[in-house]
């Protein structure tokens, strides 16, 4: 499997063609955001070396689980997922909408600027950037666009890390979002492993992505550089185990909106909302005004989970009241009623909803439930006389 | 009256600030205030549509436009105090600032009902978002289509826009109100909205309904019009959920496979809507 790239385009680096990278990407006045380690988590900062990244860092994902350990190898993408997404570089979790300034009875309304330099993500997962490509559809694809997400995104420059290691909660394979990925990116890079320490395929996905790597070093790839590319990806297609089936889940559970199985996972759901934050699509967000000491007005935009009571809240209460609905409603949304709003599927099966699941509810395991007893209904006992 | 295509706004998530130019209270927690710009041209809108209202400090709503577009005079929103932002505007002082967005949704399609008989049915503050389409009916020249307007109330004192229903009477619309619940002063109609259906002798094969109120009323009136011969795709209704942000961002209005604020909020009734809005949930 080859890549329909131009081979003489690509190149292999060792990591001072990384370091090269991120010093070509920030001379451009990029934001260069990449992977660190913080409190136990492979999470994104801003990086200015490749010492920055996670070198020798494992993580280990189960549901409700996920450890990082530590190796002496020098491998810097040896890792699956953290549970931050690019999602927060393009829509932040909570972000000044506008500020107000009264001169007596007028009010005024003040716009924040944007931040000043737009973001180069470094090591995206293929999933991940799967992830970007439905949020472009959510903020950015229908009649009206969202202007900061737009803004951000446009001008982001995407270094993709394919995916060698996959954790036990991945199902990208289901999803066809990974381990490899052929398209959407500037750069993307292989991480191969050799004698000397790890070597990088640089792939070009960008007129952007051309100019850059012609600052990287390195020297052209050769046909065997891409059979090891080759070898990693399928070896790390063959480590994910957890399968979703993604062809029948949209009716699957369009027609199973009163399967026994919702009350089962509703009864384990602590309605956290764990899952929504870091899944890398979901969108929902929520607005708040508050007063400042100087009698300014703010409105914030951030973060919102459809298992806040609070998310349905109309004058008469909430619409979705319990648990039940409300897991029912995120589940429904994410696998079968986001191709009706979007196009797509909402997930990406990047499996950190299982991971981060303080419970260790599997949305996997629950789909393949209904699966298992598609059509079942819960038995009601029914008091009193006919009903009509 | 020409309707214009509405250009979106620059960051649709902007407010503009409109001074409020008139408080007319409607009924013991119905208010309907009267919007002009600070500065500017007033925004342009179609009946059906919805503004989010920023009362500053304390939040932001969804409220339907409750005037006519080209109607003269200030733009009207009808509000009712259910909760904190709402007090905040039925409370609104006459000059105070407010901030609008808007307009946003779909509308009721009143321009393409120049033939159409055409039944409205508002429950409560449902009527809000109708008056408007109503005004531009009434008063729109060469409309050939005869107008009936059915009005449920809880009480008598709960009725809104007592002056409108009279005034749209005498331009010509069939105008009938019902009561839940009478009171020593009621002399007219007493039951559930939909008492009123069979009251009316309209052609229901050229007949296009408007329904606004509870969803429950909603589901009730299409079944009264169906019986009565309306084909269900004749039937429009107006829905509501919990809206922050009016351009389909913030996931709060799903309704199934519908984003309300924007598919929706003015929807054909189908049977899969029937489904939508029929769904138990918890």
């Amino acid at each position: 499997m080859l890549s329909h790239m131009d081979l003489s385009a690509s190149l292999i680096v060792d990591r001072a063609g990384l370091d090269g990278l991120l010093g070509a990407l920030a001379a451009r006045g990029y934001r260069t955001i990449g992977p660190v380690v913080r409190d136990g988590a492979v999470v994104q900062r801003q990086v200015s070396s490749t010492g920055d990244l996670p070198q020798g860092w494992h993580d280990e994902q189960a549901p409700g689980h996920y450890r990082l350990h530590h190796d002496d190898d020098s491998s810097l993408f040896a890792w699956a997922v953290g549970p931050e997404s690019p999602k927060s570089e393009f829509y932040p979790a909570r972000s000044l909408v506008w500020r107000t300034s009264s001169t007596g009875d007028v009010v005024t309304l003040e716009q924040p600027q944007q931040e000043s330099a737009p973001a180069a993500l470094i090591g995206s997962r293929p999933c991940e950037l799967a992830a970007m490509r439905v949020l472009d559809r959510v903020f950015a694809g229908g009649e009206i666009p969202d202007p900061c997400y737009r803004d951000r995104r446009e001008g982001s420059f995407v270094v993709v890390a394919e995916c060698g290691t996959p954790a036990a909660t991945c199902f990208c394979t289901s999803m066809g979002t990974g381990p490899g990925v052929e398209d959407g990116y500037d750069l993307a890079l292989t991480e191969l492993t050799s004698p000397d320490g790890p070597r990088y395929l640089v792939r070009v996905g960008s007129a952007r992505g051309a100019e850059v790597i012609a600052e990287m070093g390195g020297s052209p790839a050769q046909p065997a550089d891409f059979a090891s590319r080759d070898a990693v990806l399928e070896n790390a297609a063959r480590r994910i185990e957890r399968k979703l089936d993604a062809g029948n889940v949209r009716q699957l559970l369009a027609s199973n909106l009163e399967h026994p199985r919702w009350d089962d996972v509703a009864s384990r759901c602590l309605a956290c909302g764990n899952c929504t934050l870091v899944c890398p699509t979901c969108f929902c967000g929520a607005v708040s005004d508050t007063t400042t000491v100087d009698g300014a007005v703010e409105r914030h935009r951030r973060w919102d989970t459809c298992f806040d009571l609070a998310h349905s809240l109309v004058h008469t209460g909430p619409v979705r009241a319990t648990t039940w609905s409300r897991y029912r409603q995120w589940l429904t949304h994410k696998l079968s009623t986001w191709h009706d709003q979007f196009g797509t599927s909402g997930c990406v099966g990047c499996g950190r909803c299982i991971a981060w699941c303080p419970v260790g509810i599997d949305i996997t395991v629950e789909v393949a439930a209904i699966a298992a007893s598609d059509g079942a209904v819960p038995v009601h006992i029914e008091s009193g006389g006919d009903r009509s | 009256m020409l309707l214009t295509e509405v250009e979106p706004s620059v960051n649709p998530l902007m407010p503009a600030t409109y001074r409020v130019v008139a408080r007319r209270v409607e009924t013991d927690d119905v208010v309907t205030l009267s919007l002009e710009p600070t500065s500017g041209p007033s925004l342009l809108f179609r009946p059906g549509q919805f503004n989010m209202l920023t009362a500053f400090g304390v939040g932001e709503v969804a409220i339907s436009i409750s005037s006519a577009p080209g109607a003269p005079g200030p733009m009207e929103q009808t509000v009712r105090d259910v909760g904190a932002v709402t007090h905040a505007l039925c409370t609104a002082k006459v000059g105070s600032t407010v901030g609008v967005r808007g307009p946003f949704g779909t509308d009721w399609g009143v321009d393409e009902l120049d033939d159409s008989e055409v039944v409205i049915v508002a429950g409560g503050i449902g009527l809000a978002p109708l008056r408007g389409a109503i005004s531009y009916l009434v008063d729109k020249p060469g409309r050939t289509g005869q107008v009936y307007v059915l009005v449920g109330s809880r009480e008598p004192d709960q009725i809104t826009f007592p002056d409108d229903l009279e005034r749209w009477e005498r331009d010509g619309a069939v105008v009938k109100v019902t009561v839940d619940n009478g009171d020593a002063h009621w002399h007219g109609a007493i039951g559930v909205v939909t008492t009123l259906l069979p009251t009316i002798s309209f052609d229901p094969a050229r007949t296009v309904a408007l329904v606004c109120g509870p969803e429950i009323m909603m589901r009730f009136t299409v079944r009264g019009l169906a019986d009565l011969g309306v084909p269900l795709g004749s039937i429009r209704v107006s829905l509501e959920r919990n809206m922050q942000c009016g351009v389909g961002w913030c996931g709060h209005c799903q309704l199934g496979p519908l984003l309300i604020c924007r598919d929706g909020p003015v929807f054909a009734y189908s049977e899969q809507l029937e489904r939508l809005i029929s769904e138990r949930e918890r």
